[in-house]
């Protein structure tokens, strides 16, 4: 059996390159993904615990989660398609009306 | 009864006058606003004029006749009531201050006929009329204070009525100024008498004081509040050191001079000392300081007087000293005697402004003397009626001033406190006074024309300004014979009269008035006369080369002994330059605004700095985001841990 350690491992990686993605990455879809790993990452965290402790709370997190995201992912790409309409563009760089 | 009962009629009466005017009035009608302003004050003097005739159905007893109407300030232990009391000093105030006060109103309907500021006029003049009934009707130190600084107040719109013009708004500060020092020292002397007797309550004050022994020993309480009551009159009556303010209240209307500045408000301060004269009889060294400081004032204003050429100048200084004449009655004793001078005077001293005022009037605003002369011919009413005031002044026998000036100078040579030295400078005085007169009069009316005949064309005022000027010249001329008898070696009937709110002056027995008649003061005027005709009707040229021989002296004398400036040096301006480097720039503009200005500015450096978070970038907010996630997340641990 693959011991636990793996998992979390592979999840903070996971969720390191998300974090990298969501800091430097300039392209909205980009950073939207990168928000996706994170959410994923944390996902296989919890269902690796789920599975080592024997408890199923963590695999019902995980639905959760997923549902969640499933929203998300409608109600954020409604609004990447409004900027890209809006600036031509998709760098958010670019998304600074309240700047001062 | 009726206004024995309801006292509170007659000074309410001009004020409801200058309420109708002030708020009702701006597009009254010239006639409407004449009727509210000279209605008022008229029913105000019929009202004293009925008061006077119940006044004398009063048994002795009942006099001071005092009625309190309700509680004003009750603290502590001060209780102050609105009270009125009226004796015959009251009364006797009231007749003057409602008479000559209307007669002055009705004078200002010509006056100030095509003024822009008519209504405000009257509205002012009406205020004033209330406040002095106050002053002169209060039966407490209190109340009468309220009068004395609402006159004051009156006095200050007055001066600066025309106050697009800087020199009257300057003189109304000024006026308001030197008076706030005198009243300084009014209001320590109140808060003396009233840590003494626990009252201010004329009746309860005067009877504690008159238990009390009389301080000849040194300076006791009852002479520290006399002196500062005594500085409170200085500032008001306008004498040494706080007369600089009268000659320049001058700026203001004419008619507000005769009756602010010559009648009525600057014989407050007089009113005043007779009013305290219980507590000043205590205190002999109040006294000496009370006479001192008339005479002293009385002679150096009538030098200024000798020189000056603007004719209301004239007339300031020669208030002045004659307010000085007042306080040497008061100061020598004769109480009734300066109270007889305030009356006379008031008489004819309204009467030479009104005059003065009317030759200004017929010259078209002419002031000085200089481009006067001759006018006789053209005015004639206006120069008897005139004459008659210079006469009265310069204390020619038989006119008003004649009876009171020589009753003053008969208790400095006779009573009680007589002194030889005042009473020689009371009549040099005297002398003086009878010049600069007829040196006014014969400047204003005799000789030659010296104004331009063509583009000024002489004319004499209107009836509604003669009528006062005639009134008044009757008064001036007949004033005094109510003292006439004791010419012949009888009774003073005027002392008789106030006799028993301020004694006697105690020079009955010591003489007559004839005796005073061929005495000094007579011939004093008498060589002033001469003198003033010497040297304006004989001999025009002479003053021209006297002033010239005499340079230093002159410049001197006309540069009015150079006060003002003295004053300017020695207070105004170190008052000025400490108040703008230290108290300006330094505690109010580094301190108080440094303060808020410094706390505004700090929150709003603060803010300067912290808004670059903010920057509007998506990528920073990220970034803050997982800043705070890791942040959190060790103090999570580190919580556990």
């Amino acid at each position: 059996m693959v011991p636990i350690s793996y998992y979390l491992a592979l999840s903070a990686v996971l969720f390191g390159l998300g974090v990298l993605g969501f800091v430097f990455k300039r392209n909205i879809i980009t950073i939207f993904m990168a928000i996706e790993l994170m959410l994923n990452a944390v996902n296989l965290a919890f269902v690796a615990f789920s599975r080592a402790l024997g408890q199923l709370q963590g695999q019902v997190f995980v639905f959760f989660v997923i549902v969640v995201a499933a929203a998300e992912a409608a109600v954020g790409l409604g609004i990447v398609i409004l900027i890209a309409r809006n600036r031509q563009s998709l760098n958010v760089e670019r998304v600074n009306l309240l700047k001062l | 009864m009726f206004v024995l009962d309801h006292l509170w009629i007659i000074p309410l009466l001009p004020l409801l006058g200058a309420a109708l005017n002030g708020i009702f009035g701006r597009n009254w009608p010239r006639a409407a606003t004449n009727s509210v302003a000279l209605g008022t004050t008229g029913l105000s003097f019929l009202a004293t004029a009925e008061l006077a005739r119940e006044f004398f159905g009063l048994a002795a007893s009942q006099i001071p006749w005092t009625h309190s109407y309700f509680t004003w300030i009750a603290a502590g232990t001060l209780r102050a009531d609105y009270a009125l009391q009226v004796d015959q000093l009251t009364l006797l105030m009231l007749l003057i201050v409602t008479g000559v006060g209307w007669l002055i109103h009705l004078y200002s309907t010509g006056y100030m006929h095509d003024d822009a500021g008519y209504r405000r006029f009257f509205t002012y003049l009406n205020l004033f009329m209330f406040f002095m009934l106050t002053l002169v009707l209060a039966a407490n130190y209190t109340l009468l204070f309220v009068g004395w600084e609402g006159v004051g107040l009156c006095s200050y719109l007055l001066i600066g009525f025309w106050f697009l013009k800087k020199t009257a708004t300057d003189a109304g500060n000024k006026a308001f100024w030197v008076n706030r020092v005198g009243d300084f020292g009014f209001l320590l002397g109140m808060f003396l008498l009233f840590r003494q007797f626990g009252t201010l309550d004329f009746a309860t004050v005067f009877d504690k004081a008159s238990a009390m022994p009389a301080e000849t020993g040194g300076v006791g309480i009852l002479t520290a509040a006399c002196l500062l009551l005594l500085m409170g009159a200085t500032g008001k009556s306008a004498q040494i050191p706080l007369y600089v303010w009268l000659p320049d209240a001058m700026e203001g209307p004419t008619p507000v001079s005769a009756l602010i500045h010559a009648a009525t408000m600057v014989a407050a301060g007089v009113y005043m000392v007779a009013r305290s004269h219980v507590l000043f009889l205590h205190a002999p060294l109040a006294m000496t300081a009370v006479a001192t400081i008339g005479t002293l004032t009385a002679f150096f204003a009538a030098t200024i007087a000798l020189v000056q050429t603007d004719i209301k100048k004239v007339l300031a200084y020669s208030t002045i000293s004659q307010l000085g004449y007042m306080f040497l009655g008061c100061g020598v004793g004769a109480f009734g005697a300066g109270v007889f001078h305030l009356m006379t005077h008031a008489f004819f001293k309204a009467l030479l402004f009104l005059g003065a005022g009317s030759v200004m009037h017929s010259l078209g605003g002419e002031q000085d003397m200089r481009r006067m002369g001759g006018l006789y011919k053209a005015i004639p009413w206006t120069y008897g009626t005139m004459l008659a005031a210079t006469l009265a002044i310069a204390g020619t026998p038989g006119f008003s001033g004649f009876f009171s000036k020589d009753a003053i100078l008969l208790a400095a040579h006779d009573g009680p406190y007589s002194n030889a030295f005042l009473y020689w400078l009371g009549v040099l005085t005297a002398g003086i006074t009878s010049f600069y007169m007829f040196r006014l009069l014969f400047l204003t009316f005799h000789g030659s024309p010296r104004y331009d005949e063509h583009s000024v064309h002489v004319h004499e005022s209107p009836s509604n300004m003669l009528v006062p000027l005639v009134v008044l010249a009757i008064l001036s001329v007949a004033g005094g014979w109510w003292a006439a008898p004791h010419l012949f070696g009888g009774a003073d009937l005027f002392e008789r009269f106030i006799g028993p709110v301020l004694g006697s002056s105690g020079t009955a027995a010591a003489g007559t008035l004839l005796e005073a008649l061929l005495g000094a003061p007579v011939i004093a005027g008498i060589v002033g006369f001469l003198l003033a005709w010497w040297l304006y009707i004989r001999r025009p040229e002479a003053p021209a080369e006297m002033a010239k021989s005499l340079n230093a002296l002159y410049r001197l004398v006309s540069g009015k002994y150079f006060i003002d400036e003295l004053y300017g040096a020695v207070i105004v301006r170190p008052l000025v330059a400490i108040s703008t480097s230290v108290l300006w720039h330094g505690i109010d503009e580094r301190g108080i605004d440094g303060a808020v200005n410094g706390i505004a500015q700090g929150a709003g450096e603060f803010g300067e700095r912290v808004r670059h978070l903010n920057s509007g970038n998506t990528r920073t907010y990220a970034t803050w985001v997982v800043f705070g996630a890791v942040l959190l997340t060790i103090v999570l641990v580190w919580m556990r841990g």
